[in-house]
């Protein structure tokens, strides 16, 4: 269920982030599908291959789609499990992504150019600080709820004994803040990184994949949105009611989703990218925001 | 002649391998083996026990031996030293066969035998290329060190035997249970430095980067593979005996190995060697083992066995897979340094086009160490994660904290893995070469990359079926858990549920590789492909020094982290209108080894010279120093008798 609709929202994430940008910048903008149809495009198209690279670099774009597609399989719809669910799950999605990361980060030194090793590093150190953010929010949740599965975590995160649906919410929204700031850092947008600035020195990125093309360039943009995704289907499932009707809680999924595409959309529309060596802070701070979910819940469960 | 030489190493380290497989995988299934030497009056009775634990490790240490050989074999056919090859061919037996003693014999002084037979046959293993003045410093650095770590085991072992006058290792349980909580845990304390040596927890860890650099690859394989491993058994069998106070016991280890495993990998990523690089990941990984043993010791303590099983099983297992995956990686780094007669990573690039096979068995090998699915890294890795998971939902705030902490501390491990080994891969194997050879490198023999397709097959192995390992890895966890044997628990199962899962869709995500990537290569058939240069921005020229370096590659990383480590550099400084060639070069030193090596051994040494008077060269002096020693012995050996006569006599008047 989670993962249709998860599939269905990537279809037009990007678009969405596109036009509010467009919408704030008094532009016309191109369509939401605008991105689907650039992707199509690509997909028909042949490739350049570098003669630097070896098999190395087409097989990245290959695993890196397989690992997000297989993330996705994780995502639970609100009392309905997902299509892989059992305890610890969350590990092997976090892991899932980081064997994606891993091989786009060899395939960007496999083309032996100096931009693409300078994002290549960005990247791994970036996605390494990002890390605690995600498991000491799972943590939480978990400590929460006292189950270990995103299954159970997220369908009984409101009927908790000790919490009220209020502190639940609270919680909930800290949450929601740390999985889009997880979603911005893993696809590189403002303000960690703009790939709109065509300057691969300031890029982490969009300066991998520059020597990617055809089929490969849309698998892995593809795959940016899928991403995107994932991480608002995380942040669906903070908000769900339990309602017989699957048709609310669809409509919740969808709502939040535009919500935070336009967010994103929102975020690089004000803001400026932060100067390189101010990343780590930044990312370092995600941290702290969910080290705050955790000492929130220890308050609610009567620990301290 | 030197063929025969090898080939008769071969036949007698499989013949040893497959007989004490025998045993221990009877062992391993729950038929212990026991068998008691007469021994003499001053060993006292030896009994050799085979536990599933003995067991586990007896078969590790086979597989690892039998890939060490016949990989050994082929790197050793370039050396034409054949007297020095005899020698190093002889002493590779001793080391297995020492090694298999170390795991099933248990009388201490026994023990103690066999343990420095293993240690001095590493070390002149190590020093193989003996002519290197680096290679026989690292060996006598190793040596003493060991010897240190030994000091530890001696004293805890004669403080256990002077108290129950038993030799046998059952005399640690009778200690234990017959002393006060206090002594257990400061003879586990002793134990654990004394076997911490061995194994490379930090601070104990320095002489591991210059040892395993220095030893030819396949000895630094099985150094890294298996015998820093028995440093862990060593903790092992100590913690099974000393079954008291296991969760102060548990808190030290877990300390410990936090630490360990963030330091190791904290030093590896800066790193300009590759052996040295690995040598730092051993430490971080006995730290995760450590971690695994730690979890699984305050989960006997709190009696909470889905903590315990799922610390043991996944220290126990990750003791396999390091011992895999790690000695593939120093497979690959000696095929590296046999074709390029180099192992510093800024010099190396692009071999992946010159031995595609060792890149591929390497880069299997990189993403298992940084425990990432589908292979075994993940599997011992997710284990831990459960059991730090679960002992989240604890009652007191601070342990729940410092829970927390051991968690982060796991994931920020492996995602600092990521980052040393997509630079060690990714600059040694990819882009293009950095360097211009004497004699092209190629591919290596057959007989050096069968054994690594073997450590390889295990690693994809356990990766995609990790409830068949799990399975075997029953009855050791049972020595610690006795409660899992009731068909009743039903947490072994449970685990192993969760682990078919997992392997299922390490299955569908290979699956799901393949068919994007086919139907990539099937649409793109019809469509214009063509190759070119790299995108540079504009400039044309191809030059190898464009690319990203290792130290480039790392540099935001090691400027986050320079408080941490102890760095120099050496800047030139640029100040003409026209500057000639400037260098800039960094050096990155260990600063727990600065502090807590070079500055004793600094003072050390000046109290030693001290005392150089006593080194005089005369004969006579000599003799004296013996009689005074002798006389020394009698007089402590009768003090008491001597100070009773003494008040004795005093008491006359």
């Amino acid at each position: 269920m989670s993962f249709i609709l998860i599939i269905l929202s990537s279809l037009f994430f990007t678009g969405i982030i596109n036009r509010t940008k467009s919408i704030l910048s008094g532009r016309k903008g191109p369509g939401i599908f605008q991105p689907l149809r650039d992707i199509r495009r690509l997909l028909k198209k042949g490739s350049v291959y570098s003669e630097t690279s070896s098999f190395i670099f087409k097989l990245a774009p290959a695993v890196y789609f397989s690992t997000v597609f297989a993330a996705a399989l994780f995502i639970p719809f609100g009392e309905n499990r997902g299509l892989i669910s059992f305890q610890f799950d969350f590990v092997l999605f976090a892991y899932l992504l980081a064997l994606g990361k891993f091989f786009n980060i060899i395939a960007a030194l496999d083309t032996g150019s100096s931009f693409e090793g300078m994002g290549a590093s960005r990247e791994a150190l970036y996605s390494m600080l990002a890390e605690p953010a995600f498991f000491i929010t799972i943590g939480s949740l978990g400590l929460l709820t006292g189950y270990s599965s995103f299954y159970q975590i997220f369908s009984s995160i409101h009927y908790s004994e000790s919490a009220s649906p209020a502190i639940a919410y609270a919680l909930g929204l800290l949450a929601s803040i740390v999985f889009l700031f997880l979603g911005i850092i893993e696809n590189s947008r403002v303000p960690v990184d703009d790939p709109k600035t065509h300057l691969e020195l300031t890029m982490v990125h969009e300066v991998m994949i520059l020597d990617n093309s055809g089929f490969d360039l849309g698998v892995i943009f593809y795959t940016g949105s899928l991403k995107f995704a994932l991480y608002g289907g995380l942040i669906a499932n903070l908000f769900f009611l339990s309602s017989p009707y699957a048709v609310i809680n669809i409509l919740i999924f969808f709502s939040l989703q535009v919500l935070y595409a336009s967010t994103v959309g929102i975020v690089e529309s004000f803001m400026a990218r932060l100067r390189m060596n101010q990343n780590p802070q930044f990312i370092l701070m995600i941290s702290s925001v969910s080290l705050l979910i955790f000492i929130g819940v220890m308050i609610v469960i009567g620990k301290i | 002649m030197k063929n025969r030489n090898g080939l008769i190493l071969i036949f007698l380290t499989l013949a040893l391998g497959a007989a004490t497989s025998f045993v221990a995988f009877n062992a391993l299934m729950g038929r212990n083996f026991e068998f008691v030497l007469s021994g003499n009056t001053i060993l006292g009775q030896i009994p050799i026990r085979i536990d599933a634990l003995s067991a586990w490790m007896i078969l590790i240490i086979n597989f690892t031996f039998t890939t060490g050989v016949l990989y050994g074999t082929g790197y050793l056919r370039n050396y034409n030293t054949s007297a020095n090859l005899k020698l190093h061919q002889f002493l590779f037996f001793v080391l297995h066969l020492s090694m298999i003693l170390v795991c099933s014999i248990q009388n201490f002084i026994a023990f103690l035998i066999v343990w420095e037979i293993m240690t001095v046959s590493s070390f002149l293993l190590i020093i193989f290329e003996y002519w290197k003045k680096e290679t026989i410093k690292a060996g006598l650095n190793f040596f003493i060190q060991s010897h240190i770590g030994v000091l530890f085991i001696i004293v805890s072992f004669i403080w256990v035997m002077s108290q129950t006058g038993l030799a046998d290792f059952n005399a640690v349980r009778l200690f234990a249970t017959h002393q006060p909580g206090a002594v257990a845990i400061t003879l586990f304390v002793l134990l654990f430095i004394g076997f911490g040596f061995k194994a490379g927890f930090v601070p104990f860890h320095t002489w591991l980067p210059y040892a395993h650099p220095a030893a030819p690859s396949h000895i630094s394989g099985m150094m890294s593979g298996v015998i820093i491993k028995l440093g862990i058994y060593g903790i092992l069998r100590m913690l099974l005996l000393i079954n008291s106070n296991y969760i102060v016991i548990g808190e030290i280890i877990l300390f410990v190995s936090v630490f360990s495993g963030l330091y190791g990998v904290i030093l590896a990523i800066v790193q300009h060697n590759l052996k040295r690089l690995l040598a730092y990941h051993s430490i971080e990984n006995i730290g995760i083992i450590g971690i695994g043993i730690g979890i699984g010791t305050i989960g006997l303590g709190l009696k909470n066995d889905f903590l315990a099983v799922a610390g043991f099983a996944g220290g126990l297992l990750h003791i396999l897979n390091h011992s895999l995956f790690k000695s593939l990686l120093f497979y690959g780094a000696g095929s590296i340094y046999q074709q390029t007669h180099t192992l510093e990573i800024e010099q190396l690039g692009g071999l992946i086009k010159r031995m595609p096979r060792t890149a591929v068995l390497f880069l299997i090998a990189a993403i298992a160490i940084c425990g990432l699915p589908p292979l075994n890294g993940f599997i011992s890795e997710y284990l831990i994660f459960s059991g730090l998971y679960s002992s989240l939902k604890s009652n007191s705030f601070a342990f729940s904290l410092f829970m927390l902490s051991v968690f982060v501390a796991l994931a920020v491990i492996g995602g600092l893995a990521m980052l040393c080994f997509t630079k060690a891969f990714g600059i040694v194997f990819l882009g293009t070469e950095r360097k211009q050879y004497h004699v092209e490198p190629k591919e290596v023999s057959r007989m050096m990359l069968f054994p690594q397709y073997m450590a390889a097959v295990m690693i994809i192995s356990i990766g995609l079926f990790p409830q068949l390992f799990l399975q075997l890895l029953k009855n050791p966890v049972a020595l610690f858990v006795p409660d899992i044997l009731n068909s009743s628990n039903g947490i072994f199962s449970y685990q192993s549920g969760i682990l078919t899962q997992i392997g299922f869709i390490g299955i569908i995500l290979t699956v799901l590789v393949f068919v994007v990537y086919e139907i990539k290569t099937l649409t793109g058939r019809n469509k214009i492909n063509s190759v070119s240069p790299t995108w540079g921005c504009g400039y044309k020229t191809n030059d190898p020094r464009l690319q990203y370096t290792a130290s480039s590659f790392v540099k935001t990383y090691s400027n986050l982290i320079e408080p941490i480590l102890s760095m120099h550099k050496d800047v030139a400084v640029v100040n003409e209108i026209f500057p000639g060639n400037k260098q800039y070069s960094t050096h990155y030193y260990d600063k727990l080894e600065f502090y807590l090596i070079d500055k004793n051994l600094k003072w050390l040494k000046k109290l030693l010279l001290k005392l150089n008077f006593l080194q005089n060269g005369r004969t006579q002096f000599y003799i004296l120093y013996g009689l005074i020693f002798i006389l020394l012995i009698i007089f402590i050996s009768y003090g008491e008798y001597i100070w009773n006569t003494i008040k004795g006599f005093f008491k006359l008047f």
